[in-house]
């Protein structure tokens, strides 16, 4: 997978010898840029076969676990942070999911498309799917299968109460300060539980 | 005939070890012989070496085919060779048969030097833990300080991670394969009855039916029976023979009539025509002591906390003898003490005996995995 801009943000928020739970981790691209850039301990958590051996070839730490089923087995607030990178959308169990990041971890670190985005909000104006940069998959074959914006993410953490520490938006890579449910494709947040 | 990527023709060697062993049991092994087979060549640095672990029916003989006996091939032989996942290009292949075996290493069937007859039912019970002791005077005599991994499944999987915890120094990867941190009752259970079977047929003489002459071969194939359902899977068995009826039809007797009864029945055959029982007797008690949480009250991530391998764990979604469940037990007790480890949950048919088929997926994940490992 390419570098990804969210990374950045992401190393931002990490401190050097952290221990950091990728969920979701794809070939271990975000791992290994923590482990060059923050010096941190990582695993990553997979479960599709090929991320799975693309991992064991970088040397990743990967455990192949079902994310619907939680993350029963890892230890409450063992991790500093736990990650995931543009997954949230694909996974059913949401809450579950994000309950379990904050068992796990101290902090969660969630991004993900935000469907709000204008260009998305055109084209079902104009009566198709939106298909886009942060939505690369057509209907009929997207792995995603929860479609919300930042307005309802914020609405899901407010309710669950989950404490939003940082929110970044961005469109296309650049920063997005105003109007973000509208004019950004991708919002990366920092979560914390609410005390 | 030999398939490319083989080792090719191989040889057995024994090595002759004249110091006493002391074992856990409080038993002593006053001489023993261990028989075993390399493959490929130890490097100059001597830091190529892996050490492969047999299970419960296994051997020395993990790959090529004997001279003599071109049929008889390694038992991983689809693993282990030029090329394959446990590349002998790169790495130099040990393969040992344990203690209380009966394929030339000193076992039951050797003569006890204190009697100057058979051992039988007299040898000492020996455990995964003395079986590592055993490999580690191999490695010694081998010029082996630390070998680049130890691997094994099931039962094989058990010294792996054994070896990691009685000298951590000495390896620097542990790979084990749908195996486990300790048995479940339920298997223990299974043992028990594989047991019985052995000892209460009547040709089993207390243990010394070698000097009547006979083998107690019924006791030996039920145990076979009774193992061999539990390293397949129902799903395999369904696929495999389902309700087929030998004669198409029910005939009402007691021979076979399903498939599945003429399988299992030759199973237990073959495996009774040249198995030793006394050895299946101490293999399967072997496999029900172990437990290194044991002297941690049961806590596993304080057991494996001396270890300081990296670890490969390999699990088979329908092996139900050695659970996915207890090899994510091993895992997450590594994540606790903050090792390096990686596992895998492969998507297979075929039981515990999965771990000696070909699986695609599953042979990628060791080469990839093994292919990380600095020689």
């Amino acid at each position: 997978m390419a570098y990804r801009y969210d990374f950045d943000v992401i190393t931002q928020w990490i401190q050097a010898g952290e221990r950091v739970l990728d969920l979701g981790c794809g070939d271990g691209s975000l791992l290994r840029h923590l482990m060059a850039q923050r010096q941190i301990q990582g695993y990553g958590v997979e479960n599709d076969p090929d991320n799975l051996l693309a991992c064991l070839e970088h040397g990743i730490n990967v455990i192949q676990v079902d994310l619907e089923k939680g993350l029963a087995g890892f230890e409450d607030g063992f991790f500093d942070h736990v990650v995931m990178s543009l997954s949230l959308q694909a996974i059913h169990n949401t809450q579950g999911i994000l309950a379990e990041m904050l068992r796990v971890g101290h902090e969660a670190v969630v991004s993900f498309p935000n469907f709000g985005y204008w260009r998305h909000r055109q084209s079902i104006l104009n009566g198709r799917m939106p298909v886009s940069e942060s939505l690369p998959h057509q209907w009929f074959n997207t792995p995603n299968v929860r479609f919300f914006t930042i307005a309802d993410f914020e609405a899901l953490c407010e309710f669950n109460g989950i404490a939003v520490r940082e929110r970044l938006a961005f469109d296309d890579g650049k920063r997005i300060d105003e109007e973000p449910n509208f004019l950004a494709s991708v919002a990366v947040y920092r979560l914390g539980r609410q005390l | 005939m030999i398939q490319p990527q083989s080792v090719g023709i191989v040889a057995p060697l024994t090595a002759h070890f004249s110091e006493a062993l002391k074992l856990r049991s409080g038993g002593v092994l006053p001489e023993y012989d261990l028989v075993y087979e390399t493959y490929g060549e130890l490097n100059a640095a001597r830091s190529n070496a892996v050490l492969v672990c047999h299970a419960l029916s296994g051997s020395h003989h993990v790959a090529g085919c004997y001279a003599d006996d071109p049929a008889n091939v390694g038992w991983w032989d689809n693993l282990v060779g030029p090329g394959k996942p446990l590349d002998t290009e790169r790495f130099f292949v040990i393969g040992v048969n344990n203690l209380g075996g009966c394929h030339g290493t000193t076992g039951p069937r050797s003569i006890n030097p204190a009697s100057g007859r058979c051992w039988g039912a007299d040898f000492p019970f020996v455990t995964v833990e003395d079986w590592v002791e055993a490999q580690a005077r191999l490695a010694d005599r081998l010029g082996i300080e630390r070998f680049a991994a130890v691997l094994g499944g099931s039962l094989g999987g058990m010294q792996a991670i054994s070896w990691s915890l009685q000298y951590p120094e000495r390896v620097a990867n542990v790979l084990a394969v749908a195996s486990a941190p300790k048995l479940t009752a339920q298997n223990i259970a299974f043992n028990e009855v594989a047991r019985q079977a052995i000892l209460s047929d009547p040709d089993f003489h207390g243990g010394h039916f070698y000097e009547h002459g006979v083998v107690p071969a019924r006791g030996l194939k039920l145990a076979r029976m009774i193992g061999h359902i539990t390293y397949l899977s129902d799903d395999s068995l369904g696929e495999k023979f389902g309700r087929s009826l030998r004669h198409g039809k029910a005939v009402y007797s007691y021979d076979v009539e399903f498939e599945i009864e003429s399988y299992l029945r030759y199973q237990g055959d073959k495996f009774a025509g040249h198995f030793d029982a006394n050895t299946y007797l101490l293999t399967t008690k072997a496999l029900d002591y172990f437990d290194p949480s044991f002297e941690h009250g049961g806590n596993l991530a304080a057991a494996l906390a001396r270890s300081s391998a990296d670890f490969l764990v390999v699990s088979f979604s329908t092996d139900w003898r050695f659970a996915p469940e207890r090899s994510r037990e091993i895992v997450y007790a590594l994540v606790h003490n903050r090792r390096n480890v990686c596992y895998a949950e492969i998507e297979s048919a075929a039981g515990h005996d999965s771990f000696l088929l070909d699986d695609a997926h599953y042979h990628a994940v060791l080469r990839n995995y093994l292919a990380r490992i600095k020689v």
